[in-house]
């Protein structure tokens, strides 16, 4: 079995007799070192999700397994010493305002009822690890957002867990602590082997980092997948949307947007070959290009683009056929850009 | 003015000297003790009352709305009434009903709620997120409460600490008109039954220093401890 095997997983909230189905019979592998994404829209159920994995959250139905123990047959007991192998980070950091830097890092170790001249050890490799060496004596007022979060990483880390969940833990940062934070994931990941799993509503983080992801709409598992393969072949609206970037909203011209649209991803090396000048060059029609990205997918580099196809239908279908033959994943889409 | 204070010092013997003094050490007496003893009830109660509340660590709403009648009782009862309603009580557990030690009982009673109130209001301003960040982590409620709860809104509760002082000295000066002891009951007996205002004045005086002092000492000391700003 997977590390982490979600099984028909279900969670229906109750407030005041109305019921809202957070999760709706969600099932999920995943699988030892993996940096596993889940992606959603707000109040799609991602949070319900990742607290499940940690027995936060109890589930309405189905269970969840880490390491082949089934989480909803543990005690109380038992499952706060089985959440010391699982680590958590949070978009607002939570770490304590009255406690230094090292006495945060120390605290689960405090409550695990590890030595304390053993915890303020392991507490300064992990400063370390996390590059925060020389602020072992600040308290959380005085770092930055990038910073609280080194420290909340380091305080997962602490435990030596198995797993690390991530629930929205760039949200609150600006692009490029962002990406340096995603970078620390990865080389923890690399270097320690622990699983991760990236709670988050951008697609960015996700291609940037993730192997494998699961894309969560209202509640339903709408697909899981290889980064690759969801990037370059979405099958379902909600990875569609997601790709499309919505959260990055202008205005698109009316009249483009009557049209034909496709998505095309270029793969490594057909990003460098002219094959959108080509194709107009071979059939002498203009296309609007409606938007064009390249994305660090998993270490690659991936060209995206949304066209808009000309009117003509033997046309359009011409130039779909085209682009496949030249490599590209073509898929059509419905979403306004 | 000069005139006043020499007045005061030639005309006062030292029998009054040193019945302000022990006013002094009364007034203190029944003030930290009854904060004291307040907060041995008052703290554990708010507790209670936070980890039973709805959003709390153990929901329970029986024990939450039973303890939350009793404060609200309690509170609604002006002091001076609870005082004069607790002679009996008071008379049980310290033989008599006049008096310093006396004047603890109905204070602690006064107070305990109270403090159960301000020590909740403290612990629900601890963020929520430090708290699922502990249980994420395996912590037991009860290492939640002493090493979470307590600790981060430690500042909270100093300020509440002090508050609840000032109000206790009030109070303890207050019961001075049922024979409490202590400056209050100086006050009373002085300047208001014999018309010795410059007694009255200089017992007032002492309440508005002390007063400040518990204040300053209380507002400093919070300011110390506090990490959040800096
Ligand atoms: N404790 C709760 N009580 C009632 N309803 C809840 C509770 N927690 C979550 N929900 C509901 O469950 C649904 C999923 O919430 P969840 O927090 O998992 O979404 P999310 O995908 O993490 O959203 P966001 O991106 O905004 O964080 C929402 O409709 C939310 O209102
Ligand atoms: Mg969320």
């Amino acid at each position: 079995m997977s590390e982490i095997e979600i099984k028909n997983l279900t969670k229906i909230f109750e407030i005041k007799g109305h019921k809202v189905t957070a999760l709706n019979d969600i099932n999920l592998s995943i699988e030892k070192g993996d940096i596993f994404g889940i992606i959603g829209m707000s109040g799609a159920g991602k949070s319900t999700l990742v607290r499940s994995i940690n027995y936060l959250e109890k589930p309405t139905n189905g269970t969840v397994y880490i390491d082949d123990v089934d989480l909803s047959l543990l005690s109380e007991r038992e499952l706060r010493i089985k959440r010391r192998e699982i680590g958590m980070i949070f978009q607002n950091f939570n770490l304590l305002e009255q406690k230094n830097v090292l006495d945060n890092i120390c605290f689960p170790l405090e409550i695990a009822g590890v030595k304390k001249k053993e915890a303020r050890k392991r507490a300064k490799e992990l400063l370390k690890t996390v590059n925060l060496t020389d602020k072992e004596k600040a308290y959380p007022s005085q770092l930055s957002g990038g910073q609280k979060q080194r420290v909340a990483i380091a305080r997962a880390l602490a435990s030596k867990p198995n797993i690390l969940l991530c629930d929205e833990a760039t949200s609150a940062l600006d692009p490029q602590t962002t990406d340096s934070i995603l970078r620390l994931l990865k080389e923890i990941n690399e270097t320690l082997g622990i699983t991760i799993i990236i709670i988050t509503h951008q697609m960015s983080v996700v291609t940037q980092v993730c192997k494998n992801v699961a894309i969560i709409d209202n509640g339903n598992l709408a697909e899981v997948g290889s980064v690759d393969e969801i990037f370059e072949n979405p099958s379902s609206d909600a990875a569609r949307e997601l790709l499309s970037g919505k959260e990055i909203t202008y205005k698109p011209v009316e009249s483009l947007n009557t049209k034909r649209k496709i998505r095309i991803v270029f793969k490594e090396n057909s990003a460098y070959e002219p094959v959108i000048s080509n194709m107009i060059l071979k059939f002498k029609t203009p296309v609007n290009i409606l938007k064009a990205d390249t994305k660090n997918v998993g270490g690659k580099a991936r060209g995206e683009m949304v066209l808009a196809l000309p009117e003509e239908e033997g046309i359009a279908e011409d130039i779909i056929e085209y682009l496949k033959a030249n490599g590209l994943a073509v898929s059509e889409i419905s979403e306004e850009i | 003015m000069l005139d006043f204070f020499k007045g005061i010092f030639t005309f006062w013997d030292s029998k009054v000297i040193i019945m302000i003094l022990e006013g002094i050490r009364d007034t203190l007496y029944m003030t930290l003790g009854s904060t004291i003893v307040g907060y041995l009830l008052g703290l554990p109660l708010g507790i209670v009352l936070y980890v039973t509340s709805a959003k709390g660590l153990r929901p329970n709403p029986f024990i939450y709305r039973t303890g939350d009648f009793i404060c609200n009782i309690i509170r609604s009862i002006p002091f001076l009434i609870l005082l004069i309603l607790l002679i009996p009580f008071t008379r049980l557990i310290v033989g008599k009903s006049y008096g310093s030690t006396a004047t603890i009982v109905p204070l602690v009673i006064c107070a305990a709620p109270y403090i159960a109130r301000v020590v909740e209001a403290s612990l629900n301003e601890v963020d929520t997120g430090v708290i699922e960040a502990a249980k994420a982590m395996g912590a037991s409620n009860l290492q939640i409460i002493f090493k979470v709860l307590l600790v981060e809104a430690k500042t909270s509760l100093f300020t509440g600490f002090t508050i609840t002082t000032g109000l206790l000295l009030g109070y303890s000066a207050m019961s001075g008109t049922v024979g409490g002891g202590g400056l209050g009951d100086i006050a009373v007996r002085y300047g208001y039954y014999r018309w010795k205002t410059d007694i009255m004045i200089v017992t007032v005086v002492l309440l508005i220093v002390i007063f400040q002092i518990i204040q300053n000492l209380g507002t400093y000391a919070s300011k110390r401890i506090d990490h959040r700003k800096h």
